[in-house]
This record gives C-alpha cells, structure tokens and sequence, in this order.
C-alpha cells in the first residue's frame, strides 16, 4: 500500500464527501432513538426516494460546475418538466414518449442556455437567471397557472418514486432509484473516461489552456448545458411522479439544493474539479439529515440551519485541511 | 537643464544592491545616483534586471544586500504604501486606474481628504486641480469616467495621481509604449517640469532617442549589473548600445548543419486589431526560424493571430502550400501546427490537471478508444516522453502545479511533440527556467529542426538566437523590419534594428 497518497491533498479531497456522510451517520448512531428508526432498511429506502431529484438534477450540475459555469433555472426546469409531463399524459403519450419528450424539452432550455453564453459570452449566472424566470413563467403558462391532474394516470411514470409496496424492508426500490444509480454510472464514466469529460475539466481548469489546444470551447459549453437541461428535465418527471401531479409552482430554490449537493461533493465553484458520485454522496448526505431531523421531531428551521452549516464546512475543509496536514506533517518529522 | 552634481547631495543613491530569486541572480550589483530634479534614463534589455530594481525602489522586493539611500537617509521601502510615504512614486507600464471613476476620484484614490471619515468635496476638487496644475493640464475633464480618455491622457492622471504625494523621485517605466509621437512629445515636456519643480525622475525606455530627448544622465544595466553611467551629451547611441550588449558567451549552443527543406508557412502582410501591423515572412522546413524584439514590438501578437487564437484583420497565410487564412486553433492543430504560450500559469498549462492531461490534450486519439480515454495507456504515453525530456515528476498523474517552472515549460513542449507538430511556435521557450533545462530544450530544438520540422522561436535574449537559429528576423512596432541568415547579424546590429535605428545608420555609413 502506497501510504504517501493518504497524505495527498488530491486523495483527501476525493473521499471527503464520504467521510462527511460517514461523520454525519456516525452522530446519527449517537442517538437511541435514531438508532432504531433511522438504520432500518425501509427508512433508508425512503432516503433514497427522497434523494432521486436533487441526485439527478446534481449531476447535469455537476458537468456545469466542473465547466466553470453555473446553472441557476434547474429548479423552474423541473417545475416546467413536471408540467410538460401533466401535459403529455393527459394526451395519452404513452411511458417512452412521455419520458423522451420532457427530457427533450429540458434539454432545449440548456441549449439556450449554452447558446447565449457562449455566443454573446454572457456570464453563466445572468443567462441562467433569466432562464430561471422565463421557465418558471412558461411553466405557469402551459399549466394555465395551476396544478395539472391527468384524468387516467399512466401508473409506469406515477410508479418512478413509489416507495408505498412493501414498506417495512429495503426491497424492492422504486425504479426512480434505479435510475438515479444507472445515471451515475453512466455520468461517471462519462466525466472521468471520456475525452469529453476530460474537455470539461480542462475548460473549467483554464479556459484559455483549452482555447490553445484547439478545443472548442464554445461547442462544448453547448453540450455541457444541454446535458445539463436534459438531467433536469428527467428531474422534472421524478417530480411528477412523487406528487403524481404537474406543478408549475413546485421545486422553487431547487436549484440552490442541487448546487450544495454539488459542492459538499467537493466540485469548486470556479471550475476544474467536482466529481459525479461526490455530488450523488452531496444529495444522499442531504436527504439523510432531513430525514434524521424530521424523526427526531425538529422543526424544519432546525433541518436548515443544520444543512447551512454542512455546507460551509463542506467548503471550508479547503481551508481547513491544510492546517491540519501542516500539523499531521510536522509530527511525522 | 544642468545639474551641478558636486555641490548638490544625490536624490537617490543605490549601491551595490544584489537581488537572488532562487537560482537565479536577478540583480548583481547595482549602482545608480540620481541627483535632485536629475531625469535620469534607465536603459538595459528585457532581462538586464530593470524591472527588479524598480520593485526594490517601490518596496515591493525588499534588496538582499545593497544599500538604499534617499536624501542622504537609509531608505528601506517594505511595501509600495511606505515607498510612497517616504516619496518614491512609480508609474507603471501597465495604467493603475479604477476605469469607472472620474479622473478627479482618481487622481485622489486612497488618499481622499476626510473629516470624521466624511469626504471633503471641495478639499478634493482643490488637491486634484493643484495636481493637474503641476503638470499643465488644468483643462483636463474633472468628471469624466476615465475609461473615456484616450491613453494618454490616462497616462497624465496617472502622473497626476503620482504628484499628490509630492513625490521626491518619480519612476516612470515606458510611459510612451502606447502613446503616439505628438502625445509623447506632451509628456516629455511635463518630465521636463517636473523636473524643474526638483522632482527626480527615473525614466525607463527602450527608445534610446527618447532617454536622449528627455533625460540629462544615464545608467545602462546589463545582466543585472550596472555597467556604465554618465551624462546624456557627452555619448553617442552606439556606445550605448555596445554597453547593452557587451557580455561574454557562457551557454554553449547545439548546432549541427542541416537542409533547408520547402516553404511550409507562407505568411503575407498579416496584421491584427492592433498589433501586428504588416508581417511577412517565408518558413521552411527544417530550420529555426528567430523572432526578436523588444518589449511591446508584436512578436507574441503576431503569433497568435497567425495561430487562429486572435483575429486575424488582413493579410494571408498558406501552410504546406495550401491557402489557411482564417483559422482557428483546432484548424491549426489539425494541420500539424503547435503554439507554445509564453504565458506558461496563466494560458500554457492546466495547472491542477495531472501532466498525462496536459500532455496528451491536443490529441487523446493515440490513448482512447470510441471516445473514452484509457487511462494506463495515456499514463504509458506521458511516461515515455517524461522520460525522453527528463521532467523530475514523481509520476504522471501528479499535477502539472507541483513542478518546477522548467519541468513545466518540458511539459507544455513534451504537448507539441505528442501531437507529433510539423511547424512549432516558440515563443519564449526558456523564460524563467533553470539553465539546465535551457540546454536541453536547445539540443531538443536543434534535433527537431535535423528531423525537418520548422521551428518559429521568440526571445528576448540575444545570445540564444544567434547560437542556435538558421534565420532571425527583428520586429519592431508590429512590423518585421529587418530578416537575414544569422551569420550576417550581429548583436549590436540586433539591437539596432529593433530599436528602429537601421536607417539613420545606414545614412550614416
């Protein structure tokens, strides 16, 4: 075993958020009455429902932080998505139709997205936060400003994030959850096996770096926030399907949820680092401590309070390790 | 204007100051005095140690060893804040201005008149206006955003914002690299001022005719070293060129004789926003093509247009004998042209990236399959041009960041040479790297060229062109002005041409 790469800031980086997670289940084990309630197959069943949008939505993120960029109208992509998705099963589309089509849709908005920003190279946050407003609008347009119920459900999408059928074990898991894990296998070879995903990092390491070795940079801006729309617009029909409604109102600040769940994955906000099962670990950790707070009966001020403050040590681990590695280092001598 | 030096104490006087950064020795022993309301030129190549010795005067370096003396008292700036309180003022090539403020909040910045922590409006109008008075520009725009003045009249706020501080010696670093001749002309006559008002001026330039018109004395610095001073009239230019240039050669350079192969790049009057304004020049395959110039001539501009990074206004270019005008990077890369940046951190390399991405991005397709990198095979690839170039890494997938700067610069060279570059562009290659490295990348450069690929190589230090380039072209204000085979140049004629100085002497002889 190599013990110097214990030692490597690059390794310790990697596996924070895990020892976050670890830490945070850890403490939840502290406590009799989480020990019996929170361990237990079925509860983490619930956890994991509960993280299947924020986790998909986070790795669309993830591709765009990783770039440099930002996306702020993830949240009213999804709300819009989970309209399209009303809309759709309303006029009888049936499970793959419904499914490509809002994906479509979503995908689109990140096409604008991407398009504005690097034709005009409009900075990502202004872009987005006008997509941010024009999606929420549209969606509330298409839902003539309110919820939308299709009179025949179509069970195959109701069923994405159904956790009712046998409710006192971990199996079986709402296919929602199979595809949150299929997409980060998926995403994860893509970000780190790719030649693309080696385009992201290099654009958000040093865009200029990227210019010189003749990658296009624009082009792939286009993509990366295309694929970006596209996750969210799968987010969207999670979200249907958890509320088994469209809801062009639902998912307001979302956005900000996906970013946390990002970075408390360890992707830096100004590009160049990030990694996809950081991000989906940022989500779990996130949905494990509403649930944790939520047994033990806190009040929901307590829940964000609580996730504020994992976040900025999340983030402040940058600053903080260092210190401790001086510390670990001089000891060693 | 005269200055009589025995019954006057100097302004400034500096002795013997040495300056090390690493392993290099930035400034050894240097020697300078300026006399009060002395416009004193500063004169030395890119390299020869001015802009060291302008940060120890303005406190940002502090000196190793030396002495600083200003009015007779030791003078020991720890930052720019105290330089400026003890009265050193400096004017930087680059302008320091907040480009949304209005000239008068300029001239002010960080030195507002306050009561309670209140600006005072009318002290403020006051002060800026005594300023601007010192240096004759009292109809200067007190209002006006100074992002809306033209640079010269930047220059002069900037110089204004100077003298608020009564400055007792003021450095100006070539304050005319972006200002017309009519503009120029201005300035010299408020250094001229100044001067009368008692303020000493340290002008710094590469324009020798214009040390000639503005300052009264001179010091030349050469390598670090100060290697002559005296008074502007008793010399000719050529002896000061002789004192730039006069150094030892202790670098041994690669040369074995090689063909010159066919034109690979035909470039014709080509010319960008700005710079450069008419470049034309034929590269063949296998030689070493050099570029100089100094400072601000267009060298790097001209290479990146020519690289399709910036736009490209008129002129054409061919490569291997096809017309490819417009381009882009990726276009360039694909016909087998590579750029080395001469901005290494800031453009060259992917610093947190690990050196098997950094070297292997132009070109993945040797190390991946159906679009997915395979990752032993990128690592083997690094490997072995890690080894060939010797870069001290522990192993490939380190990042780039925790590498010495010469081991960098190996590994933004070891890119152009997996890409397997038929036409490398240069441009500073050994800047800021050990000497070590330097021969390696001669030698590495001298084999490349043997084996027919060109090479376009830009540098600001002489001895390294003429010993190792085939041709060498000397550009100065965004044109080429003189291409000969480097047997028929000489470093003073180098020198001569990039300071524009070819026709008077050629009237002259």
């Amino acid at each position: 075993m190599n013990w110097s790469r214990f030692g490597s800031s690059d390794f310790l980086k990697a596996i924070r958020p895990f020892v976050g997670l670890f830490v945070v289940l850890a403490l939840f084990a502290l406590d009799n009455e989480l020990r019996s309630v929170f361990f237990k197959g079925s509860n983490f069943k619930t956890i994991l429902t509960q993280t299947v949008i924020v986790a998909i939505g986070a790795m669309g993120m993830t591709l765009v932080i990783v770039s440099g960029g930002i996306d702020l109208c993830a949240g009213s992509v999804v709300a819009l998505a989970s309209v399209v998705t009303a809309r759709l099963i309303e006029n009888n589309y049936g499970f793959l139709a419904v499914i490509f089509t809002t994906i479509i849709v979503g995908a689109m908005v990140g096409l604008v997205n991407g398009s504005i920003i690097s034709a005009f190279r409009m900075m990502p946050f202004i872009v987005t936060l006008g997509m941010m407003g024009i999606a929420r609008g549209v969606s509330k347009w298409l839902a003539n400003n309110q919820t939308v119920n299709p009179d025949v459900p179509l069970q195959s999408i109701n069923q994405l994030m159904d956790n009712s059928q046998s409710p006192l074990t971990f199996f079986p898991l709402p296919n929602g959850v199979w595809f949150m894990i299929a997409l980060a296998i998926l995403m994860t070879i893509l970000l780190r096996k790719s030649v693309f995903g080696r385009y992201v990092f290099a654009i958000g390491s040093n865009e200029d770096t990227a210019r010189l070795c003749g990658i296009r940079v624009n082009f792939n801006k286009i993509l990366i926030y295309t694929i970006a729309g596209a996750f969210f617009g799968f987010a969207g029909i999670m979200q249907f399907s958890r509320l088994t409604q469209g809801d062009p109102s639902v998912a307001v600040g979302l956005e900000l949820q996906i970013i946390a769940a990002v970075v408390i994955g360890g992707a830096s906000l100004s590009g160049g680092a990030g990694s996809i099962p950081g991000s989906v670990i940022g989500a779990f950790m996130m949905a494990s401590l509403a649930n944790g707070s939520s047994i033990k009966d806190w009040p929901n001020y307590m829940q964000e309070i609580i996730i504020g403050i994992v976040i900025i040590l999340a983030v402040g681990m940058d600053k903080i390790e260092p210190i401790l590695q001086r510390y670990f280092s001089k000891k060693n001598y | 204007m005269t200055v009589n030096k025995s019954s006057q104490p100097s302004r400034l006087r500096i002795s013997n100051v040495f300056k090390r950064f690493g392993s290099t020795l930035a400034l050894g022993g240097v020697n300078l005095e300026v006399a009060p309301g002395e416009v004193h030129a500063l004169i030395g190549e890119n390299g020869a140690g001015k802009s060291t010795l302008m940060k120890i005067l303005s406190g940002a370096h502090r000196p190793d060893s030396g002495k600083l003396e200003l009015d007779g008292k030791q003078f020991a700036p720890n930052t720019p804040l105290s330089a400026r309180n003890d009265g050193v003022a400096m004017i930087y090539q680059e302008l320091n201005l907040a480009p949304d403020l209005s000239v008068e909040e300029n001239i002010l910045l960080g030195k507002e008149p306050k009561k309670l922590g209140w600006l005072n409006f009318r002290e403020r109008r006051n002060m800026a206006r005594s300023a601007l008075r010192e240096i004759c520009q009292l109809d200067m725009p007190m209002d006006t955003p100074v992002r809306l003045l033209p640079i010269a009249q930047q220059q002069l706020v900037e110089i204004a914002r100077a003298l608020v501080g009564n400055p007792r010696v003021l450095i100006m670093d070539e304050p005319t690299s972006s200002l017309t001749r009519v503009d120029s002309e201005n300035l010299f006559k408020v250094v001229d001022r100044m001067s009368q008002r008692g303020v000493s001026v340290i002008y710094i330039s590469h324009f020798l005719e214009e040390c000639q018109r503005v300052a009264s004395r001179f010091t030349v610095l050469r390598d670090g070293k100060s290697v002559g001073s005296g008074e502007m009239d008793d010399v000719n230019l050529n002896k000061i060129i002789n004192m730039m240039v006069g150094r030892e050669v202790s670098e041994i350079y690669p040369r074995t004789s090689r063909k010159k192969g066919k034109v690979v790049m035909d470039i014709s009057s080509l010319a960008g926003l700005l710079k450069p304004k008419d470049v034309s020049l034929k590269l063949y395959g296998g030689e070493i093509f050099g570029l100089f110039g100094l400072v601000g001539a267009g060298r790097t501009e001209t290479m990146r247009v020519l690289f399709g990074l910036d736009r490209l206004v008129k002129g054409s270019v061919a490569v291997f004998g096809c017309d490819d005008t417009y381009s882009s990077p990726a276009k360039r890369l694909a016909k087998r042209v590579g750029l080395l940046s001469e901005n290494r951190k800031e453009e060259g390399l992917l610093l947190n990236r690990s050196l098997a991405d950094n070297l292997t991005l132009t070109n993945f397709r040797p190390v991946s399959n159906f679009g997915l990198v395979n990752d032993s095979l990128q690592i083997a690839c690094s490997e072995k041009w890690i080894n060939k170039l010797e870069v001290k890494a522990s192993n490939a997938s380190q990042p780039v960041s925790e590498l010495s700067g010469g081991n960098q610069q190996k590994i933004a060279i070891a890119r152009l040479l997996h890409h397997d570059a038929e036409i490398l562009l240069l441009d500073e290659p050994t800047r800021g790297i050990d000497v070590g490295s330097k021969t390696q990348i001669y030698r590495l450069m001298n084999d490349l060229a043997n084996r027919g690929k060109s090479i376009v190589f830009i540098s600001s230090y002489l001895p390294e062109l003429l010993g190792i380039c085939d041709r060498i072209s000397v550009m100065s204000r965004g044109a080429i002005v003189e291409t000969k085979p480097v047997m028929e140049w000489s470093e003073s004629q180098i020198i001569m041409a990039a300071l524009g100085q070819t026709d008077s002497e050629k009237e002259a002889a």
